[in-house]
């Protein structure tokens, strides 16, 4: 097997760099860059959803006249190999991809959890990774110089919840130390990332939390915690528990009869809140990625509802569904190799990984500019919120294309 | 510690909310006995303490689910669970209880186990991980300042737990089957002998059980929510009851329950949401120890 691949790889590698590429830039030579990534296992339909956006973007890129690098075009060829959603194939394949293959400049796996097992990797071989897929924020304080993050991290999840109950309140008069928060998370990273976030933020402006509880994870009844917000009243409440977080909680606002101002979730989705609890579900914010109805703009793929349309148009099977946020954020990842590329003038890796590292662009998917840590710190969670059982993007306000209706009824 | 502080303070503060709670308590808690009366007849009967319970309980929910999708009114899953449940109870005891009856505890605690989690993987692979619930769309009741609300689809379900209970009470009591059970209950050898049909009965328990486990779930999916992986909170509150019951004692069965429920939502008031089943487990320390007490001074030993 390793004497095979031995042969093998570095003719792979000979041949993507010299093998002619499409009819729109024939002159253009290839950038390879690797990516593990989940096609089958448990992150299948995800890791597959973030090659399509590799993939769509690399055409895109192709279809636009190529990189310009010094004078010269490439366009980029990426090496695909199946990580089967699990750790430990991940890193042995990141190894692979960078000690056989020669790969220069990786795209990240799907899933945090996956990008934690290769990032070490790419770390001790210098390769610049820039991952779209991995939220948590426990992947930006290893101090990591190679790891860079398009998305925006876990604990921002609903911090813009924060922000907006803050604008709210000061649009009715009160002072942001009179807003009272309750947050109900699930005792597990993620959820607890979120917390972090929003009790971080809460703190900053000065509310007051009045409620701060921990899901379990078989969480079927959460009245207990419902009867406390109908007693204190707060002016937020944040719920995080996964899909059966989302789907207790609306199901039990609605039959404890709970007027909350303001209510935040994350999972309305998965839990299809709209299509099981109906009205219920009404003017209660989710957090997510990106939506297409975003304003935002990049001279390669127009606006983000232009983006949605084109890659329709490409992968016929998500013409019945919303192209998932997954997708539009592995295209952005490729993106910012394609402006570092350029900014550097050259394909030497340490200079590429400088210019990555003062990325300060806007694209379809949100501005993206990266801090110390490697973490986008320049997209803001989008909060949508349910309108007559239609997902409606409020917040950042900038870019929103609905009003927020507010108080909540 | 404050912050149980402050809900202790809450409690006095709002003496309305004790109510809510122990009625809240009361509902979930006719939900755990009936799952708990099913675990004590199987135990009883066969002495096969049942692991997968509540993975019973969930397959019911994900029947009536199933069914409500398919366009059929939701209060009629619950018969449906029941019955289609039953079937599936039998089948399980002929393909898997009926083998481990005569052995050893160990072995019939594994084959449950073994059972728990393939309906658990097989719940997951049918219908995927997510949760779900019928909405059934019906108002819900707000007394004393909206602080106390009973949801109709609640009220429902806790009726029809509480007339299926009735119903097999009344069953066990009177008919033929019903006293053919608790005479091999007794002594199965002894039954035997006298002409009952045990392996027979044993089919027919195994069976009543699943079906009583089924319509507990299908009201669950009714006025809570089900995830494949949730039969395990379920399968440790009717150890936790039949454990401070005892076997054969039906209204202990009942009050245990009860008393559970609303010692759970107490506790998840009190010290968070996060340490509702740890209330459940604590109880039932609680009750051995003090049981353990109570029959040393009696000196007697425990069976």
């Amino acid at each position: 097997m390793k004497k095979w691949s031995a042969i093998f790889a570095p003719a792979l590698v000979a041949l993507a760099t010299t093998a002619p590429s499409s009819a729109y830039a024939a002159e253009c030579e290839e950038i390879v860059l690797g990516s593990a990534i989940s096609l089958t296992g448990k992150y299948a339909t995800n890791g597959v959803h973030a090659k399509n956006g590799y993939e769509f973007a690399i055409k895109k890129i192709k279809e636009n006249g190529g990189i310009k690098v010094d004078g010269k075009c490439y366009n980029f060829n990426v090496i695909y190999y199946d990580d089967e959603s699990k750790g430990d194939r991940g890193a042995t394949l990141a190894e692979r991809l960078i000690s056989q293959d020669k790969v220069q400049y990786m795209l990240g796996p799907y899933s945090s959890g996956l990008t934690k097992a290769i990032a070490p990797v790419t770390e001790r071989y210098k390769i610049p990774m820039v991952e779209a897929e991995g939220a948590s924020r426990s992947l930006f304080n290893k101090g990591y110089k190679y790891l860079f993050a398009v998305l925006s991290t876990s604990e921002q999840y609903l911090a813009s919840a924060v922000t907006l109950a803050e604008e709210m309140a000061k649009k009715d008069g009160k002072e942001a130390g009179d807003i009272k928060v309750a947050i109900a998370v699930e005792n597990d990273p993620f959820s607890l990332d979120i917390r972090a976030g929003v009790l971080e933020d809460a703190e900053r402006v000065g509310m007051k939390v009045v409620i701060d509880e921990k899901l379990p994870r078989d969480l079927s009844d959460m009245s207990a915690i419902l009867t406390k917000v109908k007693l204190l009243k707060p002016d937020l409440l944040v719920v995080s528990g996964h899909s059966k977080g989302a789907a207790t909680a609306v199901r039990q606002i609605k039959e404890q009869n709970i007027k909350v101002p303001m209510i935040a979730l994350t999972h309305c989705e998965a839990a299809d809140v709209t299509g099981n609890f109906g009205d219920a579900a009404d003017g209660i914010l989710c957090s997510t990625q990106w939506a297409e109805t975003l304003s935002y703009w990049d001279p390669v793929f127009g606006t983000a509802a232009n983006y949605e349309q084109e890659f329709k148009s490409a992968y016929p099977e998500y013409k019945e569904k919303k192209v998932p946020y997954q997708t539009a954020q592995a295209s952005a990842a490729v993106m910012v190799f394609m402006s570092a590329f350029e900014r550097a003038g050259t394909l030497d890796k340490d200079a590429v990984r400088e210019a990555i590292s003062a990325t300060d662009m806007t694209t379809f998917y949100g501005r993206i500019k990266f801090s110390e840590a490697g973490n986008n710190i320049a997209k803001p969670m989008v909060l949508r919120q349910i309108q007559n059982g239609e997902y409606n993007v409020v917040a950042p306000s900038a870019f929103a294309s609905h009003g927020l209706d507010w108080p909540r009824k | 510690m404050d912050q149980i502080l402050g809900n202790i303070d809450l409690l006095i503060q709002f003496p309305i909310v004790n109510l809510k709670i122990i009625i809240d308590g009361v509902m979930i808690g006719a939900l755990f006995a009936l799952a708990a009366y099913g675990l004590a007849l199987v135990w009883g009967v066969m002495n096969v303490k049942n692991l997968a319970q509540g993975d019973f309980v969930i397959a019911g929910g994900y029947v009536a689910w199933w069914m409500t999708q398919k366009g059929i009114h939701p209060l009629l899953g619950v018969p449906a669970a029941f019955i289609i449940m039953w079937g599936i109870g039998w089948i399980i005891y002929k393909l898997v209880i009926s083998r481990v009856i005569e052995r050893d505890l160990f072995t019939s605690l594994l084959a449950t186990f073994g059972l728990a989690i393939m309906m658990a993987q097989i719940l997951n692979l049918m219908f995927g991980s997510d949760t779900q619930s019928i909405d059934l769309g019906y108002e819900t009741l707000h007394f004393a300042d909206g602080l106390i609300d009973i949801p109709i689809s609640k009220l429902i379900g806790v009726c029809m737990a509480l007339s299926l209970a009735a119903g097999v009470i009344i069953f066990m009591k009177r008919s033929r089957m019903g006293q053919a059970i608790r005479a091999t209950a007794q002594d199965a050898r002894a039954a035997r002998v006298l002409g009952i049909d045990t392996e027979k009965v044993y089919a027919f328990t195994f069976s009543l059980n699943s079906a009583i486990c089924g319509a507990a779930g299908a009201i669950i999916v009714m006025a809570w929510v089900i995830q494949p992986f949730y039969g395990i909170t379920y399968s440790i509150r009717a150890f936790v009851i039949v454990t401070a019951a005892g076997l054969g004692n039906l209204p202990g069965v009942i009050a245990a329950g009860l008393g559970i429920g609303a010692a759970e939502q107490y506790g998840s008031h009190i010290f968070g949401i996060g340490y509702q089943q740890a209330i459940a487990v604590l109880l039932l320390l609680l009750v051995l120890v003090v049981r353990l007490l109570i029959q040393r001074r009696k000196r007697q030993v425990l069976q």
